[in-house]
């Protein structure tokens, strides 16, 4: 038994869904240059914009690369090569350390590319500046790595890369991740704080401000959908697999 | 006699039994198979083979019963790398060429066989550089073939592995299959083709309606049910005297045409010639797999064509 093979496999079946991986990685590239170009020396919320809009998009286009294995699974399902795999030793914790590992992988490249655009419009940090700020955005990223899971072993195939899309949509709306926020107090800030992707836009702000990561406010968001987010995946999974 | 468990003690489905939503799939189902026989389920569409299959290769809990593979349940031998299934449907995995598939699938196994081997056994090797979307039916069932083969399972479940398939791809296969089973596997095969069950098979158990109907060589299975017709031209003789000769079931006449189901055509035979010798143009015939089949389903209430159509 190989793991890493089953490893390598993934990372290929994604890089060859050219379509779905290219979007991912050109998508955020565009918006940035398109949106902060004009806004070279601008600010947002007390940051510059570029680095404000750099970040935002590294945190958009590597939400649509971790909810990726879900599409795959749900596409696995649907062909009914998951109960040829369930006939193997492949393991499913295997199976779903290879898949997050994958998605993470594959959700670098975006960041980096993200990151030489920040550069190219004036976003200088230092080394561990932006180490840490990939650092914090690979946390903040678990919840939806497992959003991905969730939807593909519950939704329908045909239903799944809207269900997806639609919710990366959503959190990047309420996150401020698109330029602009829906509110800057209120219940509806509130509402926005309690998001994963609102703090994984701050990232970028947060690693400037001077170290120390985010506020606990964040930690506790992010480890809460996650604790949440986990055992429904769990169930799911197992729906999945008591399916006759 | 069989022993319960311990790797000699092959697969052994006790009382075995599956509802799906009441309605039931499998009844009561005993079955002990030895290692190296090559069994066929046969069966129509409906009888409870496919899920009998699923039930021995851990996908399917069953209501009621016990499988054993080589003595643990389904699911440990599957973890063992003891299994290889081969199910009706499974649209290999995409974004992938055939020859990657099958290698992925040999790295799960922890003694698989050479990929390449695998490849040229199953006939695969021919279209193995090919994406796995861009398949026919007979290539998409050969890759199955080969996925459930390469890592050399001791046990081979396959569920119906040429529907679909034309008749020069049914005959590769088992051409492959035979190269297989003579290395000593166990192989299961379910079927509705009754030619498969009697020239591929040690043994054939015959499902209807969930239930096992008989169990034998396709020769016992045969002898099972009415088992000879003699017929000849007889223009004297009233039926109901050739009834009455010892081995007759039943005597018909269609004018100078008369026809004997035999249980026992020898000594029928004998009795015939002896009280109406102006019999000619006899002929004995042995009855089909078919014949045999038709009426041994048909003890069960429904007749197979009732059962084929319930089950559409």
């Amino acid at each position: 038994m190989n793991s890493a093979i089953h490893f390598r496999y993934e990372v290929l079946r994604t890089l060859r869904n050219r379509v779905f991986y290219g979007v991912t990685l050109a998508l955020p590239l565009v918006l940035f240059f398109g949106v902060a170009s004009g806004q070279r020396h601008g600010t947002f919320n007390g940051t510059s914009f570029p680095l404000y809009f750099m970040t935002a998009m590294a945190v958009y286009g590597s939400m649509f690369a971790v909810v990726g294995p879900g599409a795959r699974i749900a596409r696995d399902i649907a062909g009914g090569w998951t109960r040829q795999l369930r006939i193997t030793p492949l393991r499913a914790r295997t199976d779903l350390t290879a898949k997050v590992a994958s998605a993470y992988l594959l959700a670098l490249p975006t960041l980096v590319l993200l990151y030489l655009a920040g550069a190219s419009l004036g976003v200088r940090l230092t080394a561990s500046q932006w180490l840490e700020m990939t650092g914090l955005i690979l946390v903040g990223l678990i919840p939806f790595v497992v959003i991905g899971f969730v939807l593909g072993y519950l939704m329908p195939v045909d239903a799944l890369t809207p269900a997806l899309g639609g919710i990366v949509v959503l959190f990047s709306l309420f996150g401020g991740v698109y330029g602009f926020e829906l509110a800057k107090s209120g219940p509806l800030f509130d509402v926005m704080k309690a998001l994963p992707s609102y703090w994984l836009v701050q990232a970028g702000k947060t690693v400037v401000a001077g170290g120390g990561g985010w506020p606990a406010e964040a930690w506790i968001v992010i480890a809460a959908w996650s604790v949440i987010l986990v055992p429904v995946a769990a169930v799911a999974y197992r729906r999945n697999s008591a399916r006759v | 006699m069989i022993p319960d468990s311990g790797p000699e003690g092959g697969i052994v489905l006790k009382h075995l039994s599956k509802s799906y939503g009441g309605v039931p799939a499998v009844r009561s189902l005993d079955l002990a198979i030895a290692p190296g026989e090559t069994v066929a389920l046969l069966g129509p569409n409906g009888a409870g083979k496919t899920t009998t299959i699923d039930m021995m290769l851990g996908l399917t809990r069953p209501d009621q019963g016990t499988v054993s593979v080589f003595g643990v349940p389904p699911a440990e031998a599957v973890q063992a790398g003891w299994i290889g299934g081969m199910l009706q449907t499974g649209a290999p995995l995409d974004h992938l060429r055939v020859r990657e598939l099958i290698a992925l699938t040999a790295s799960y196994y922890p003694a698989p066989l050479e990929v390449d081997d695998v490849l040229r056994l199953t006939g695969a090797d021919a279209f193995a550089g090919q994406w796995t979307t861009k398949l026919s039916g007979g290539q998409a069932q050969r890759v199955r073939f080969a996925a459930a083969l390469v890592g050399d399972p001791d046990l081979l479940l396959l569920d119906e592995p040429t529907a679909g398939i034309d008749v020069e791809g049914r005959r590769d296969f088992w051409q492959s299959m035979r190269e297989i089973a003579g290395q000593g596997k166990t192989v299961v095969f379910a079927t509705h083709y009754l030619e498969e069950a009697d020239a591929y098979a040690d043994r054939i158990v015959l499902i209807a309606r969930g239930q096992l109907v008989a169990d034998g060589s396709a020769t016992e299975i045969k002898a099972r049910a009415a088992s000879r017709t003699i017929r000849g031209t007889l223009p004297e003789g009233d039926a109901a005297a050739l009834r009455a000769l010892p081995g007759v079931l039943a005597a018909d006449r269609h004018g100078d045409a008369v026809i004997l189901s035999c249980s026992d055509a020898d000594a029928a035979l004998r009795a015939l010639l002896a009280a109406f010798p102006a019999i000619r143009d006899i002929e004995v015939r042995g009855g089909s797999l078919e014949e045999a089949f038709m009426e041994l389903t048909a003890d069960l209430g429904d007749t197979p064509a009732d059962v084929l159509e319930a089950a559409r």
